[in-house]
């Protein structure tokens, strides 16, 4: 297919495949931190902010760190998770997937949040009245109004999910086949001799990759506004 | 039946209000700030009062010393904002069906053909809330609640947002509500016109207290509530019937014990009651019956009450047969008459004042 060779298609699918689990794992997680946020006052509601922003701002090279340090095969949290259950994260493919929810993971609840603020909760309230409980209410009204800030986050941490490099390649390594994705592929292509044609030729496929989701994130948003009857008319 | 005893801290207002109240459509009248609006979103369960009751139709929806709370959607309580916040991501009939769909079949009393037909909702079934006008909002809010099948409706100032002619619509509307359906209403307003129009029971609240309730003949026209039902909206309310209609002049005649008004054409068959809302200011006196001017209404009454303000103008009470008539008059003409209580004058209305809103069925 337009003369791409089957490791780029590896290289390719892998990416796609480690984002789009990222986000499908870190998307009910968000959706309830952000009502969280949204909604109530809690004590150290700023601390839970504050953490939930950190990768935001962390060189993504300290969160990969961290990463490794708590989930490695020794580490505290990484040693639990395998000898009770046999999950391991650490030069899995998982492990990236979980290094890109992470630093995905402060857009999502950011777009997701601003979405649910600018509902009017006077209209969840009038559902109640209408006999809709708690969770009914939330299911039937808030996330369909929240939908255009749930996929604007969805799509920018997908397309954060591709593009991670630092965090990725500190906490599993760079494993062709299996944690080798697209960013990591681009650079190991740049540091050896001749690899400058290929990382061009993935180099275009990422920008490629990238517009598409643009788009798709657009038209998304727009289909879901006229869907709400906020398109101008 | 409506039962409310509630004491509630919002801020630093206190509300405590007891009523009890039994009509049809009882009117929930203060100014704004009096804690109308508090009142039925405790009445919802929106709010949680610190102590008290509401009962309604016999069913306790809030006791705090038994420890009943319903939840609003247990409550089965119609709400209608001022705003209608319809759900905007659903066509008209899914926002009618919202309410519909969560009540049990057995709970049910009126269905969506019914409800589409008494609020003339059927051309617009499945456009979106943002395509339609204020005045068609506030009635499929109104078919929503409904739908709902709830024990009460409560319409918290539902003619607001809306410009004079919608208000006249959804007014009609509201009428035929509390005329084909058994369903009572609590209707929150600051308008006497509203009011009057409406209620049949009228509850006076100022600053989170109850005042007064009672008949809305009876209380809108007592001077004494004044400071509640404010000085400006001052006027009467007088329950007639239709006597005649005079096709060639486009008039009718109300008649009532203690004479007749002629009034602008009135849509309503002869015999049928009527209300009448005459303005105060609208109201003009004279010591001797006048000739020779352009009033047709000239009723003799005798002077009962006059207001003992400050100022330039003077309220003053009279009595026309059964009815109470408030007339707002300058001071200087007061003084010039020599108008006192137990005076017999005679009161003049212009028909022109007496137009299609203030006058409405009973």
């Amino acid at each position: 297919m337009l003369g791409i060779s089957p490791d780029e298609v590896g290289i390719l699918a892998l990416s796609l495949r480690v984002a789009a689990v990222s986000v499908i794992c870190s998307l009910p997680l968000a959706i309830l931190v952000a009502y969280g946020l949204a909604r109530f006052s809690f004590p150290g509601k700023t601390l839970v902010d504050a953490i939930v922003h950190l990768p935001l701002v962390l060189p993504p090279v300290v969160v990969g760190f961290a990463l490794l340090l708590l989930l490695g095969k020794h580490g505290p949290v990484g040693s639990v998770l395998d000898e009770w259950f046999g999950i391991v994260f650490a030069f899995r493919w998982t492990g990236a997937a979980l290094a890109s929810a992470l630093m995905g993971f402060p857009l999502m609840v950011r777009a997701i949040r601003l979405s649910l603020e600018a509902i009017d909760q006077r209209i969840e309230i009038a559902a109640r009245t209408l006999g809709g409980s708690r969770l009914w209410v939330f299911a039937s009204i808030t996330l369909p109004l929240a939908l255009p800030g749930i996929i604007t986050g969805t799509l920018l941490s997908f397309a954060r999910g591709l593009g991670e490099f630092g965090a990725t390649i500190t906490f599993v390594s760079n494993i062709p086949g299996e944690t080798q994705t697209l960013p990591l592929a681009i650079y190991t292509f740049t540091q050896v001799p001749g690899g400058d044609a290929l990382a061009l030729r993935l180099s275009v496929i990422a920008v490629v990759l990238s517009l598409v989701a643009l788009a798709t994130s657009e038209w998304l948003t727009r289909r879901s506004q006229r869907m709400q009857g906020n398109d101008r008319r | 039946m409506i039962d409310v005893d509630i004491d509630q801290r919002l801020g630093t207002f206190h509300l405590a209000v007891r009523f009890s109240a039994d009509a049809p459509i009882v009117g929930l009248f203060g100014r704004s700030g009096a804690g109308k609006t508090s009142v039925i979103n405790a009445i919802a369960g929106i709010t949680t009062p610190a102590r008290g009751q509401i009962c309604i139709g016999g069913v306790s929806l809030f006791d705090a010393a038994k420890g009943i709370n319903l939840p609003p959607e247990e409550r089965r309580v119609g709400y209608v904002f001022q705003d209608a916040l319809l759900f905007p991501h659903m066509d008209v009939r899914s926002n009618l069906l919202y309410g519909q769909k969560l009540r049990s079949p057995e709970d049910r009393f009126i269905d969506e053909a019914r409800v589409v037909e008494l609020l003339g909702l059927d051309a617009m079934l499945r456009r979106k809330p943002n395509t339609l006008s204020g005045g068609e909002k506030q009635r499929v809010a109104i078919g929503r609640a409904l739908l709902a099948q709830p024990r009460i409706l409560l319409m918290d100032e539902p003619l607001a947002a809306l410009d004079v002619p919608r208000k006249t619509e959804i007014l009609d509307y509201i009428e035929r509500l509390r005329d084909e359906l058994s369903i009572p209403i609590v209707y929150v307003s600051h308008s006497v016109a509203e009011i009057s129009r409406l209620a049949d029971t009228v509850v006076i609240l100022s600053d989170g207290k109850c005042v007064a309730v009672g008949d809305v003949d009876e209380v809108m026209g007592r001077l004494d509530l004044r400071p509640a039902t404010g000085r400006y909206e001052a006027g009467s309310l007088i329950e007639t019937k239709v006597a005649a209609h005079h096709v060639e002049d486009q008039l009718t005649t109300l008649a009532f014990d203690g004479g007749e008004l002629f009034v602008p054409q009135v849509d309503a068959s002869i015999g049928e009651r009527v209300r009448a809302r005459i303005r105060a200011r609208d109201v003009s006196l004279a010591t001797q019956r006048p000739e020779g001017i352009s009033i047709l209404n000239v009723l003799a009454g005798c002077i009962t009450a006059v207001d003992a303000g400050a100022g330039p103008i003077v309220d003053v009470q009279l009595a026309v047969g059964g009815a109470t008539l408030n007339a707002r008059i300058t001071r200087r003409s007061l003084q010039q008459l020599g108008i006192h209580v137990g005076q017999n004058v005679y009161a003049l209305v212009k028909a022109v004042s007496l137009d299609q809103r203030s006058v409405g069925y009973a």
